[in-house]
């Protein structure tokens, strides 16, 4: 029997938490309860990543369900004086919504909170994910106990087709098919693979077991005996964390020979890239574990058939593999009940760009866009105007403020040129300019190309030596149209998903921002005032409130101001900094 | 390490019940143990050590334990409020250890306020 505490102290040590000196929270916290010898009634867990990141680092107490948050060490003797031995919450440190006067105390309460749904991150924030009893206490190892000692093989890729899983690594497959197709496939010997992407290393470092259990039934699934879990290098905390759970699962007996008594045998091996972006790709990310360089290889044969080391291979990555364990537990029907007509469950995003509440978000799909920026994330940053959401990272595309209301599904969102798939949600405001922004998206996959094909290698090349050409000012009419053609070009013989996908910032960003294109290669102008050579560095007369606040904020005294008085740049001292254009409210420097 | 089977699952799940009940909601009863510079000085530690002593002994995991502030009447301290919800809450004032017991057993395990040690039963007033 644990010991009884009546209050337990949630610390978010996600990556992001942890950078913010949340270990050192917790040692405050230790050494502060034991002064107060509450250490016996009191207990400190350090959990995985709750999610609100912007805040952090982060705390939630229970039983009273209180969010703490930004707290620093030498904040914790106060807090633990005013809270656990007097029972005051502190209201310093509770959340308080942007432009409010009140705080909101219970975590449960709180926006960013409120409109989530969890299942994938069902254990964020409630267990220490360092104790794989805090992960059986809620139900963990139950489905794969389900799966392993009543249902065969046929009827766990039924359930799972059932429920309608799609993988959420790529393009949103039907999971339950990629087992029963690697299922039917014969041989003795198949492998199960799961990938961790950039949000997928959250859900590891709050939840690892989730992702084992799940590979676990999918390795029942397609009769797999051997598993790797394939994580990049600077993911340490997840690698640790997850080394450190399958530890304890082979210990405990839940991998390794006759799990649960089943008479099933199934180990799992983690084994860490380098962090090259193309071995996101399956094929490639094969080879990698092969030894060899990360390249994809052209298929087919797909990995269905010949995969790792030429065996039978299913890989997902660790969002779909953990919701696995929901789907054996509570039932297809239950999955289904939630998401779009196509796109079942929810969907894990990592929030981030130009808005208020930055972090780690589920929703359920079909949610629109506009609840995710704006109720959850509490809206756009020092309330600028809202351009685009970049959705998918990289290899995604963007979607413009007017179609705001797009339901966050697999379909809907593809329509737009953008990606669900992998996750990212960048928020983008008007002070962005898209031709930049779709140049470093270039640049990115020229740096991260393999080089195997042509198209990508050089293709990307191509691309970025365009958009430098137009983002400094030397655009050339008809640049448009040739960057949609190559793009075009690009996606359709490029040889694996890494090279079809790269240029959707491209082709999106000129869908819907063409206009921000001809400005720059026709009117030699940078709307959004980010590409310097196109800058100016004049004051619009009619625009300017005559305020004074570029002058106090130019650093080579440039600006020439006196109250009431239009302001000056003189060119001869200007450096080009941009400072006058952060510092402007009213876009008066042309 | 003995292999887990499938029962050992959900002995563990049931170990460890107290702890999710405590993260996840599920509390019958809450006993608030007043903490004032006054409660602390009269032996709440003492009191509150004895609450936490008396649930472990119940293996009583719905029972949620918190602290507050002076309620205001220092002379009768130690004090320890009991709610249930749907019941107005009840003050204890004045407790020893065996008092607390008592309470415990009859009012926080089987629903009976002990009246003779109680001060009063409802909310204060709460002026806007």
């Amino acid at each position: 029997m644990e010991t009884t505490y009546r209050s337990n102290i949630m610390i978010c040590a996600g990556t992001g938490c942890v950078s913010n000196g949340s270990l050192k929270i917790s040692e405050a916290f230790e050494a502060e309860l034991t002064k107060h010898n509450l250490q016996d009634e009191i207990k400190v867990v350090l959990t995985g990543c709750n999610g609100f990141c912007a805040k952090g680092p982060v705390i939630v107490v229970y039983p009273d369900d209180i969010f703490y948050q930004q707290v620093k060490p030498e904040d914790v003797p106060n807090l633990v004086e005013e809270h656990f031995v007097k029972g005051r919450p502190v209201e310093k440190f509770l959340y308080k919504p942007p432009m409010k006067k009140d705080a909101i105390p219970t975590m449960s309460e709180i926006p960013f909170f409120k409109h989530q749904v969890l299942r994938v991150l069902r254990n964020r924030s409630r267990i220490d994910p360092a104790k794989i009893e805090d992960y059986i206490a809620r139900d963990g190892y139950a489905a794969a106990a389900k799966a392993l000692t009543e249902l065969s093989p046929e009827q766990i890729v039924n359930e799972i087709k059932r429920a309608g899983l799609r993988g959420r690594g790529g393009a949103g497959f039907s999971t339950g098919l990629k087992w029963e197709i690697t299922a039917q496939v014969p041989g003795d010997v198949k492998y199960i693979i799961c990938n961790v992407k950039f949000m997928d290393r959250n859900i590891i470092e709050a939840d690892p077991h989730s992702v084992i259990e799940g590979m676990l039934i999918g390795a029942k699934a397609i009769n797999a005996h051997y598993g790797y879990v394939y994580v990049r290098d600077d993911y340490p905390l997840a690698v640790r964390r997850l080394r450190l759970a399958i530890d304890q699962a082979k210990e405990q007996g839940l991998l390794g020979k006759d799990i649960l008594g089943s008479g099933f045998e199934f180990d799992i091996e983690v084994y860490q890239g380098s962090g090259t972006f193309v071995c996101g790709e399956e094929t490639a990310l094969m080879e990698s574990i092969e030894g060899k360089r990360g390249m994809p290889r052209v298929k087919p044969p797909f990995p269905a058939v010949k995969g790792l080391w030429q065996k039978p291979t299913v890989l997902n990555n660790a969002e779909t593999f953990a919701n696995v364990p929901l789907i054996i537990q509570k039932g297809a029907d239950w999955y289904s009940s939630l998401g779009t007509e196509k796109s079942k469950g929810t969907k894990v995003f990592s929030l981030s760009g130009a808005v208020n509440n930055s972090g780690l978000v589920e929703v359920p799909m079909g949610i629109p866009l506009r609840t995710i920026v704006y109720d959850i994330g509490g809206g756009v940053k020092n309330n600028r105007k809202l351009k685009a959401v970049q959705l998918g990272g990289s290899a995604g595309g963007c979607v413009p403020a007017s179609l705001l209301d797009t339901p966050v599904d697999f379909e809907s969102i593809t329509k737009t040129g953008a990606v669900v798939a992998a996750g990212g949600i960048e928020v983008i405001d008007e002070t962005s300019c898209m031709p930049a922004m779709a140049k470093f998206f270039i640049e990115f996959m020229e740096d991260e190309s393999c080089g195997k094909c042509i198209p990508c290698r050089v293709g990307s090349e191509t691309l970025r030596s365009i958009l430098t050409r137009i983002t400094n000012g030397e655009g050339r009419e008809g640049d448009i149209d040739l960057l949609v053609k190559l793009s075009e070009q690009i996606k359709d013989t490029s040889l694996c998903g890494f090279g079809q996908t790269s240029v959707n910032p491209v082709l999106t960003s000129i869908k819907y921002f063409r206009d921000e294109y001809e400005a720059h290669i026709k009117e030699h102008k940078c709307p959004a005032r980010v590409c310097t050579p196109l800058i100016e560095f004049k004051v619009n007369e009619e625009k300017c409130k005559k305020c004074g606040l570029c002058f106090k904020g130019c650093p080579v005294g440039a600006i020439v101001w006196e109250k009431g008085k239009v302001a000056y740049i003189d060119q001869d001292k200007c450096t080009k900094c941009k400072s006058c254009i952060k510092n402007c409210r009213f876009w008066a420097i042309d | 390490m003995a292999k887990l089977t499938v029962s050992d699952l959900k002995k563990i799940k049931e170990e460890y019940h107290a702890e999710k009940v405590l993260r996840e909601g599920g509390l019958r009863v809450r006993i608030t143990v007043h903490m004032g510079t006054c409660g602390i000085a009269a032996g709440a530690r003492g009191i509150m050590s004895t609450v936490m002593a008396e649930i472990a002994k119940a293996g009583a995991d719905d029972v949620s334990v918190t602290t507050s502030g002076c309620a205001g009447l220092c002379s009768n301290e130690p004090m320890a409020t009991v709610e249930t919800p749907g019941q107005p809450p009840v003050k204890y004032i004045s407790l020893t250890d065996d008092k607390m017991k008592a309470i415990f057993a009859e009012h926080v395990l089987k629903g009976k306020p002990v009246a003779e040690y109680a001060l009063v039963t409802g909310h204060e007033n709460e002026t806007t």
